[in-house]
């Protein structure tokens, strides 16, 4: 490792300069000679049995290369639980499911083909929501399992139990209990490029997806199966990742129109590219995972917690992806956010009629940390304390260990309560409040705060949590750098190349960060769990080190020097100035002495036996994978952080306003510090978003708000008057002292800002989003006098 | 029925066949090949299509192409300089972290700079204002709205 200070800068991403002036390629941009241009029909009908489907119209349109549907090709079976099929045969479970798809010469003639399909539906009876779903007689929405065997009821054969401690004993030791319900619905990523593909097959039946993917070594296994499926089994899969218009989580799985892309390339003999319009987003992209959470918690007479008990109820939708997999992170919150001896934690997922749901930032955290936070003010109100000092009371310690096993090594979750404290002024608005300052007839205002538990070292949710990395240097002293991470625009690439030059001591001019394509990078599990940093920065120091160490073997015998000698700052290697202890063993003559990197290099290719260098690495952090009871050491390190927010509701409108928002986090280290404040800046505004405005409305499950017009984001007019305060723990299981940081500042966004709503008016909103209707509604039912 | 047009397009004098139907986006894209342009919604409402026609910033895709005959249009490709020399409010974008994912990010310099252009020393609101139709899922607009003042103050 070499101090020349890159990690710490704020250095601007290294893809800017092609963003801003409108070079990068997105998919949208890409385009394959002979490429055909695919559309898909979606069901008219939420559940219906498919009675007849008429293609033959859409066949004979001019134009038209292929049309497909359900019965037209082999049985792949995809998702989390195989329950999804890249088209349906004989049966619809939601409006979103793909029953037929054309090939054409151009998106409109594929368009005007898909309008000529003739779908005849048998309608079934219909359940959109999970209780609904689990009522007796409710119909069944999948007849069997993926084995064959008949389902008895709508809950997956997914169950999530966790239990830690004694919640009963917990309960019993109580002096004071809270309880509440808390619902969270169903959010998109509005990822400003839509999502597309383009999939190509050459004539030895080799398949290239040029993807938006986050995952592509696990899209290249799912693509796989796939061209099983299709009798390709020979075939090698190559994932291109462009340039990603958004992730967020959108893209951690594989979708069925990855699959169809696959179907109709094959079908044709031509690359067909799929790309989505900003309708078929909503309705097509899978959602955050909407949930119904029952939480109970109780403390003692001194204010320490004694138990703390969630019930939940997961609507699934119609086919299962990632979503209700996000227990397996609620349970973080929820075992592990402040020292909780007793817990006891039960999810069920359940099929409705409704979309389906997969990963979105935080993957489960925020809406559990919505229902523990809410109901944590709740139980500080019985108990007779402040909010703030509450959290600060339980606040999670360094090297603890909590119910569900996580071994916290450090924690600045205390730090980040005290610097929200400062920031925000809390005690300034609290005495403010005591004397009726805070409120006018118009006008009332709240402070509110919420804390943060969230894996900071990746995740053992797979197998492997590795990451693969191969440094290469040539005769110019350049460092090309072989990733498998993928950049979706939080900067990966670019606090790369920092912490690759320090590692290895080159120039970081000379870094160069080669990612987004399989046949060429090394295996990586995913742009996924805030991890990226973590895990190529542990990369980068290895397989840094090993480079160095070649390096210096080369320059020993070149400059007649030990290889222990020598250093390397900004590619120039250079004799150390002996320490006092071994002085002897460099003579006084070498000290001192340099040759630049590249002609050391140079040197060592043209020699006679010559040799170039080339290290690589695969680094898989010491994660746990959970055990049968869901506990284990999941991350070697933990992120903490706390949001605190003064809000203004206006009494009148509903309308809530963020007058100050301090966002503190415990990143380990902040590797660059702009960059890092864009990740806090962002998902404070996504944070505050699913809070306040956002929600996909589903009417008998079909999107009635599928555009930008009816479906909420927050504009540059919604200020979020974010301030970050940075807490450094320096966490040694991360490079240079680094944790996790991308998806932490979306987790405790809602649960301050209904805690500074219910401190302002005294009115406590369970569901999200907290839209004006709902504060005044909820303000009406409470004050029905007002 | 195709129509002949001639406008100015990042600063040289060009002519295009163009149907009733066509919007700016399709022609600029298509016919051009100004990848810059993009389409985030196709109706008007993300700004990610941002060019700027005689002065103001619109929407290309829902703005028939025809409507360009003799105005001068301006694409996120017409503000560096063929060496890569960036526009300040470009170099701004890039040294003040306003770029993440980087879809919305031309339709937002296009905007910044159609609102410069009027008004050279803009408050905070009234950047605001100017980029509030330009969604941005990745950035929470904080550090664009820096990056325009940032812009604004080396021009001025």
């Amino acid at each position: 490792m070499s101090h020349q200070g890159y990690v710490g800068r704020r250095l601007p991403k290294a893809d800017a300069k092609d963003k801003v002036t409108g070079r990068a390629a997105y998919i949208n941009d890409v385009a394959r000679p002979g490429m055909l241009h695919a559309k898909i029909l979606y069901s008219a009908q939420p559940h219906a049995l498919i009675k007849r489907i008429d293609t033959s119209k859409a066949r004979r349109l001019p134009g038209v290369r292929a049309v497909i549907t359900g019965e037209d090709i082999p049985d792949i079976p995809l998702g989390f639980k195989q329950d999804n099929r890249p088209l349906k045969k004989g049966k619809v479970r939601s409006t979103r499911d793909e029953i037929a798809a054309v090939a054409a010469i151009d998106p409109e003639v594929a368009a005007e083909a898909i309008d000529l399909i003739e779908v005849e539906y048998e309608p079934l009876p219909t359940v959109f929501s999970p209780e609904e779903a689990l009522a007796d007689g409710a119909p069944l929405i999948h007849e069997s399992d993926a084995r064959g065997k008949p389902n008895k009821s709508n809950k997956l054969k997914l169950p999530w139990r966790l239990n830690c401690g004694d919640v009963e004993l917990g309960r019993a030791q109580s002096k004071y209990i809270a309880q509440g319900t808390y619902r969270t619905t169903w959010v998109s990523h509005c990822c400003l490029g839509t999502s597309g593909v383009i999939a190509e097959f050459d004539l030895k039946r080799n398949l290239t997806m040029y993807s938006v993917t986050q995952i592509p070594f696990l899209a290249q296994n799912d693509y796989l199966g796939a061209l099983r499926a299709m009798g390709l089994s020979d075939s090698a899969v190559r994932v291109k990742c462009q340039t990603i218009g958004g992730g967020f989580g959108s893209k951690l799985d594989t979708h069925c129109y990855e699959f169809i892309a696959i179907l109709l390339a094959n079908a044709t003999g031509k690359p067909v590219k799929i790309q989505f319009t900003r309708e078929e987003e909503f309705l097509a992209q899978a959602t955050r995972q909407p949930t119904v959470m029952e939480i109970s918690q109780g403390c003692d007479h001194q204010g320490k917690l004694t138990f703390r008990e969630v019930h939940m109820l997961l609507d699934n939708g119609a086919y299962t992806s990632w979503g209700a997999t996000t227990p397996s992170v609620m349970m973080v919150p929820i075992s592990s956010l402040y020292q909780v001896p007793n817990v006891h934690f039960v999810a069920e997922s359940v099929y409705t009629n409704n979309l389906y749901a997969q990963a979105m930032r935080g993957y489960g955290n925020p809406q559990a940390t919505f229902a523990v936070e809410s109901n944590i003010d709740q139980l500080a109100e019985e108990a007779g304390f402040d909010p703030l000092e509450f959290r600060l009371l339980n606040a999670n310690q360094s090297n603890t260990l909590t119910p569900q096993e996580f071994k916290i090594t450090t924690c600045g979750a205390s730090d980040c309560l005290e610097e929200v404290k400062k920031g925000l002024g809390w005690q300034a608005h609290k005495k403010a409040k005591a004397q009726g300052k805070n409120k006018s007839a118009e006008k009332a205002c709240g402070v509110g705060v919420a804390s943060l538990i969230h894996v900071g070292g990746g995740a053992r949710v797979y197998r492997s949590d590795g990451t693969g990395m191969i440094m290469k240097l040539d005769d110019f002293g350049k460092l090309k750098v072989f990733t498998g991470a993928v950049e979706i625009g939080q900067g990966i690439e670019t606090v790369l190349s920092q912490m690759v030059a320090d590692s290895v001591g080159v120039r970081i001019e000379d870094v160069d960060i080669v990612a987004h394509d399989t046949d060429i990078c090394p295996w990586d599990v995913g742009t996924h769990a805030s991890r990226q940093a973590f895990v190529t920065g542990n990369a980068a120091c290895h397989c840094g080190r090993a480079l160095r160490s070649k390096v210096f073997e080369l320059a020993a015998a070149q400059m007649e020097v030990e290889p222990e000698d020598l250093d390397m700052r900004e590619s120039v290697i250079f004799v150390r100035e002996a320490p006092e202890a071994d002085g002897e063993r460099v003579p006084l003559a070498q000290r001192g002495d340099s040759l630049p990197l590249a002609k050391v290099l140079r040197k060592a290719h043209f020699a006679k036996q010559g040799e170039m260098v080339v290290a690589e690495t695969f680094y898989d952090p010491p994660n746990e994978m959970l055990d049968k009871e869901f506990k284990g050491n999941l991350s070697c390190s933990w992120a903490f952080g706390a949001t605190g927010v003064e809000v203004e509701v206006d009494l009148k409108t509903g309308h809530v306003t963020i007058l100050k928002y301090l966002a503190a986090h415990d990143v380990g280290k902040a590797l660059n510090p702009m960059l890092l404040e864009g990740q806090i800046y962002g998902a404070a505004v996504m944070g505050t978003g699913f809070a306040l405005s956002e929600e996909v409305k589903l009417n008998q499950g079909r999107v009635v708000n599928g555009n930008f017009l009816d479906y909420k984001l927050l504009t540059a007019l919604d200020k979020v008057p974010v301030t970050p305060a940075i807490v450094e723990t320096l966490d040694s299981a991360g490079p240079f002292g680094a944790k996790g940081v991308g998806e932490s500042g979306c987790v405790p966004v809602a649960p301050a800002i209904a805690n500074a709503i219910y401190d302002a008016i005294g009115v406590r909103l369970s569901d999200l989003p907290m839209t004006p209707e709902a504060v005044l509604a909820a303000l009406k039912e409470r004050f029905p006098d007002a | 029925m195709r129509q002949v047009i001639e406008f100015e397009l990042n600063g040289q004098e060009v002519s295009a066949a163009v149907t009733g139907g066509q919007t700016l986006l399709d022609l600029l894209r298509d016919e051009f090949e100004l990848y810059g342009v993009k389409e985030g919604c196709g109706a008007g409402e993300c700004g990610a299509c941002t060019v700027i026609v005689d002065g103001l910033a619109l929407t290309a895709c829902i703005f028939p192409a025809r409507e360009v005959e003799g105005a001068s249009v301006t694409t996120i490709e017409g503000l560096a300089s063929a060496q890569g020399e960036l526009h300040p409010i470009q170099e701004s974008f890039v040294n003040q972290g306003a770029v993440q994912c980087g879809f919305c990010t031309p339709g937002n310099v296009l905007s910044a700079k159609a609102l410069l252009d009027e008004n050279p020393s803009p408050s905070e609101e009234e950047i605001r204002v100017a980029i509030a139709g330009n969604l941005c899922r990745c950035t929470g607009y904080t550090q664009i709205v820096e990056a325009i003042q940032d812009a604004a103050g080396r021009k001025s």
